[in-house]
């Protein structure tokens, strides 16, 4: 009973908060509630480590992967909710509506994890977009713009397309070996992995999964959804759908064997593509929103890298790369909500002299921001040099070459955010004041990103397990 | 031969390299900057004895590396915590911490807002520059090494001059552009020979094409810092942008980091490449004693001159490296310890004269000497010592590197170029002639000066700062042979193969 317990808190908490936001409850009950689910889920997660379940005739399968991961999950969850604080643009009306929604996209990620059912994760996938959809319109309107509705028209039609691509190779691939369960379908692909339709099969069946990573050519939603959506929804989007994604994709490719030399080159591609796409393109914006939506472009190329060596060292770096990478990123959005204090979007300007406005603010966007750019002794580093090991040692140089040169180009646009922080005078001099939550949750966050960066032994550790655990499911 | 002798009781090293991060939290918690400033300098002051026990406690008969400490850090990746020292780190972490209080002196009045954080970065630095010269894992190293320019960007950006946006930018971006292939260049070595750690690395043979492609990797990296031409440009923008104790951090140590990346990785760890490309790298470096001295000849702003100077000196270091001989190579090492000590007293003194006047001319300073009588003297003495006069520390240094140059020549004659050998003595030539020009501007000035009657000589303060490098100058210029004898059997050790 026990190994269920993250699935019954994520099962119970969107009950009572639907319940909650029934009999018109005000936004701090919401999220407190919320807070509650998110530490209850914690609290599970750590019981059901460990334990080993198949459900449903091999559809829902509870190892040390989906465990793991639902542990991140955890602490991922707990975050965007300390982050989302007093919602200040969302509408209303529906901002108790709103953790509701939160909740059942976690929830639909700790369901991904687990699935290993071609359908099943179709499923899962779905119940995480669903939310985000509806989460990205509720933004209030602005002064003669419907940007959010364009943004949530944006991001449902390229997701039901993604979708629609993702059910297509899918379908090949049941065709290809008559089942659809992952366990099953592994020892029965790989025989025909070199066939061409295999190929197809599985890239189209990546599809899905690699528009929520934001892999070029998926990417087109990035930007727009990211700048339309309110901050606190933005900061949800860029952070665990990724991780989600990523961890889905270990499975989905792990399907294709150790050796494909056509799949290593389409990776390859995406991943190069989605580096300088992303990086070239950050370097101009002046919105910061939509500077974080090219730069994760570009961080889902770097993930890819891992992807592409299609061994379990590579999978582990992607892994751990995606990983700190969402702590990352979540300090950065915790900045962005608090100083636009309004809800509005902030260009590059609106952080100026943000370190005499509130330093722990800046030392937490200084963390997130060099973290991103590759710096040690932080995560962004760690996770970039386990990749690059990986990488090279399956002999992909020119990817390695190429990381290395895009980590340079980065920099700049990062080094643009820590000038206007740091070397720039503030142009109102009111300081920025935090409540405890706020407080609490930079810390952590940055006290996770120096951690992932100069103790990633454990993180490491665990990982690779995980990973080890699905390839050997289909030996 | 074993490599590694293990340290005793207390794990002085680990205490050497995060010391100074505790010190910096214990910073957070202070209540006035008054407190701040003395506990800087009094911690900072003791991380400075405490290396000195390193000094007093190290033998200097044997090559091995000293006080190592090694610990687990990330068994899956195969990086391990390892620190230690040998002659030539040795010496290099007593040039950090002693010019650590020093820089601390010299930002007393001049940094009026946030010390606090100031001093945090200070201190931040000093951690990560003990650990890049002590680290033993190339892991460990790299991430010293980048964790360097974060305090130091940082410094430069937000007390900087009035370009220090643009130079803390550059600075940054320049650095970390080099850095990556030193990334690089780490993960193949590991993925070749299945080891991190660089006392293990210095002992293997890895073939000649591998080494090559090594030695660009290293060498791109190491020339940004050093840095040779044509990668230097980021260096007057930093020097002159940064506050004092920046730029006297800069200058004596972060170019150090340069060097003694060629020292440590290039020549153990890839021999072979090393003979190979060491006549380019000499004739690099002779122009940049040319170049930097030619360069600095023409400034009217003290700190771009002292600055051009700084590439000066360090061409004479990189030759003193590549030209692969005994002579050279004490001589590059001497070379380094001493434009760690000259430069690092120059732009102390030209921070006191930009605290007195608000300008760097040349021309605005001139004449100082008639109201400051011991600040000129003393300026007299670090300025004779940039131009490497007999009896003061750079002549040791320069002396040797010249030697260990026309020795090279010599061994070399059959590339025509080799001769080339003689711009060195132009280089020093042209040093004489623009450390003079300053020196006689600032001294004595025109035959119409401004008014100075309103600027005061130097104070107490002051006088501590300058007065421990000015006897270093001529107890090292007078008495080189016990520093000599601390690295010379690692110096001696590393030219073996040659």
């Amino acid at each position: 009973m026990t190994e269920f317990l993250p699935e019954l808190i994520f099962a119970l908490g969107p009950l009572a908060l639907f319940a909650l936001s029934l009999c018109s409850a005000t936004v701090t009950h919401a999220r407190r509630l919320a807070v509650g689910v998110a530490s209850a889920a914690i609290l599970g997660c750590i019981v059901a480590l460990g334990r080993e379940t198949v459900l449903f005739d091999g559809a829902y399968r509870l190892d040390l992967f989906s465990q793991f991961m639902k542990l991140m999950f955890g602490f991922g969850y707990l975050a965007v909710v300390l982050v989302s604080g007093e919602l200040p643009d969302i509408r209303p009306e529906v901002k108790s509506e709103y953790f509701l929604f939160l909740t059942l996209s976690v929830a639909g990620l700790v369901t991904l994890v687990s699935s290993v059912e071609l359908v099943t994760i179709v499923i899962s996938l779905e119940l995480v977009s669903v939310p985000l959809y509806a989460l990205v319109a509720m933004r209030r309107e602005g002064a003669g713009h419907r940007m959010q509705m364009e943004s949530a028209i944006k991001y449902i039609v390229f997701g039901i397309a993604a979708t629609g691509l993702m059910l297509f190779g899918m379908s090949q691939l049941y065709g290809l070996t008559g089942t659809t369960v992952l366990t099953e379908l592994m020892p029965r692909l790989q025989p025909m992995m070199h066939s061409p339709l295999a190929v197809t099969g599985l890239v189209l069946a990546m599809a899905g999964l690699f528009y929520k990573l934001a892999v070029f050519p998926f990417h087109f939603w990035t930007p727009d959804v990211y700048q339309g959506g309110s901050n606190e929804t933005t900061s949800l989007i860029a952070s665990l759908p990724k991780l989600g994604a990523a961890a889905v994709l270990v499975r989905v490719t792990a399907l294709a064997g150790h050796e494909n030399r056509p799949l290593v080159l389409l990776l390859s591609a995406l991943a190069i593509f989605s580096m300088f796409y992303g990086n070239l393109i950050a370097l101009v914006q002046n919105d910061l929103k939509r500077l974080f939506g090219f730069s994760g472009i570009a961080h889902a190329g770097y993930a890819l890298i891992g992807f592409v060596t299609l061994d379990y060292e590579g999978y582990t770096a992607a892994l751990y790369y995606v990983t700190g990478y969402v702590f990352m990123i979540l300090a950065c959005f915790v900045v962005l909500c608090r100083t636009a204090s309004a809800g509005e979007n902030l260009a590059l300007e609106g952080l100026a002299g943000l370190y005499r406005r509130s330093p722990l603010l800046a030392l937490t966007l200084l963390l997130g921001v060099f973290g991103l750019a590759g710096v040690p002794p932080l995560a962004g580093f760690m996770g970039k040099f386990v990749l690059l090991k990986a990488a090279f040692a399956k002999g992909h140089l020119a990817l390695v070459i190429v990381t290395i040169i895009n980590s340079v180009i980065a920099v700049y646009y990062y080094l643009l955010i820590v000038r206007e922080a740091f070397f720039c005078e503030p142009v109102d001099r009111h300081t920025i004041q935090l409540d405890l939550p706020t407080r609490f949750l930079c810390v952590g966050l940055a006290a996770a990103v120096i951690w992932i960066g100069i103790a990633p032994g454990w993180l490491l550790e665990q990982l690779s397990q995980c990973v080890r655990g699905i390839l050997a499911l289909g030996m | 031969m074993d490599l590694l002798e293990n340290s005793g009781p207390i794990p002085l090293l680990s205490v050497l390299v995060f010391a100074p991060l505790c010190a910096a939290i214990v910073v957070l918690a202070l209540p006035s900057a008054r407190a701040v400033r003395f506990w800087t300098l009094v911690f900072t002051l003791f991380e400075a004895a405490f290396s000195l026990r390193l000094f007093f406690g190290f033998d200097v008969r044997t090559t091995a590396f000293q006080f190592v400490e090694r610990g687990r850090w990330i068994p899956w990746l195969g990086a391990n915590y390892a620190l230690g020292v040998d002659g030539i780190s040795l010496v290099l972490v007593l040039l950090t911490t002693c010019l650590m209080p020093l820089c601390v002196l010299c930002s007393w009045h001049q940094i009026q807002r946030r010390i606090k954080e100031f001093m945090i970065c200070l201190l931040m630095v000093e951690s990560a520059l003990v650990g890049v010269f002590c680290a033993l894992d190339l892991v460990l190293f790299f991430v010293f090494w980048e964790a360097v320019l974060v305090p130091m960007t940082v410094v430069i950006g937000v007390w900087g001059g009035s370009r220090r946006v643009y130079a803390a930018i550059k600075f940054f971006i320049y650095t970390m552009a080099g850095s990556v292939f030193l990334l690089v260049a780490i993960i193949a070595l590991f993925l070749r020979s299945g080891t991190f750690s660089i006392p293990e690395l210095m002992t293997r043979d890895l073939g000649r094409a591998f080494q090559t492609w090594i030695f660009l990797a290293f060498a791109v990296s190491f020339a940004v810092k050093v840095p040779m031409f044509p990668l230097h440009t980021w260096l007057p923008a930093a020097h002159v942008e940064a506050p004092t104790a920046g730029s006297v951090l800069l200058a004596s140590v972060l170019l150090k980091m340069g060097t003694y990346g060629f020292v440590r990785f290039c020549i153990p760890i890839t021999p072979d490449a090393t003979r190979f490309f060491a006549p380019w790298l000499v004739l690099l470096s002779v122009f940049a004693i040319v170049y930097g001295g030619l360069v600095a000849l023409a400034q009217n702003d003290l700190k771009r001159l002292v600055a051009y100077s700084s590439i000066g000196h360090m061409g004479f270091a990189t030759l003193g490296i590549f030209v692969l001989n005994s002579h050279g190579l004490n001589g590059a090492l001497f070379v380094m310890i001493n434009h760690g000590i000259t430069t690092g007293a120059l732009f102390i003194a030209v921070g006191m004269i930009y605290e007195r006047l608000g300008t760097r001319d040349l021309d605005r300073a001139a004449g100082l000497g008639k109201n400051m009588p011991v600040f000129a003297s003393v300026f007299g003495v670090f300025a004779l010592s940039s131009l490497a006069f007999p009896g003061t520390n750079s002549f040791i240094g320069e002396f040797m590197v010249l030697t260990g140059g026309f020795s090279w020549a010599r061994a070399f004659s059959e590339l025509w170029w080799a001769r080339m050998i003689v711009f060195v003595v132009a280089g020093v030539v042209i040093a004489a002639a623009y450390n003079l020009r300053m020196l006689q501007r600032v001294a004595f000035g025109n035959a119409t000066n401004p008014d100075h009657s309103k600027v005061r000589d130097v104070d107490l303060r002051e006088t501590l700062t300058l007065l421990p490098l000015c006897a270093l100058v001529f107890w090292i210029g007078l008495n080189p042979g016990p520093l000599m004898r601390v690295w010379h059997a690692s110096t001696e050790y590393l030219l073996q193969r040659f």
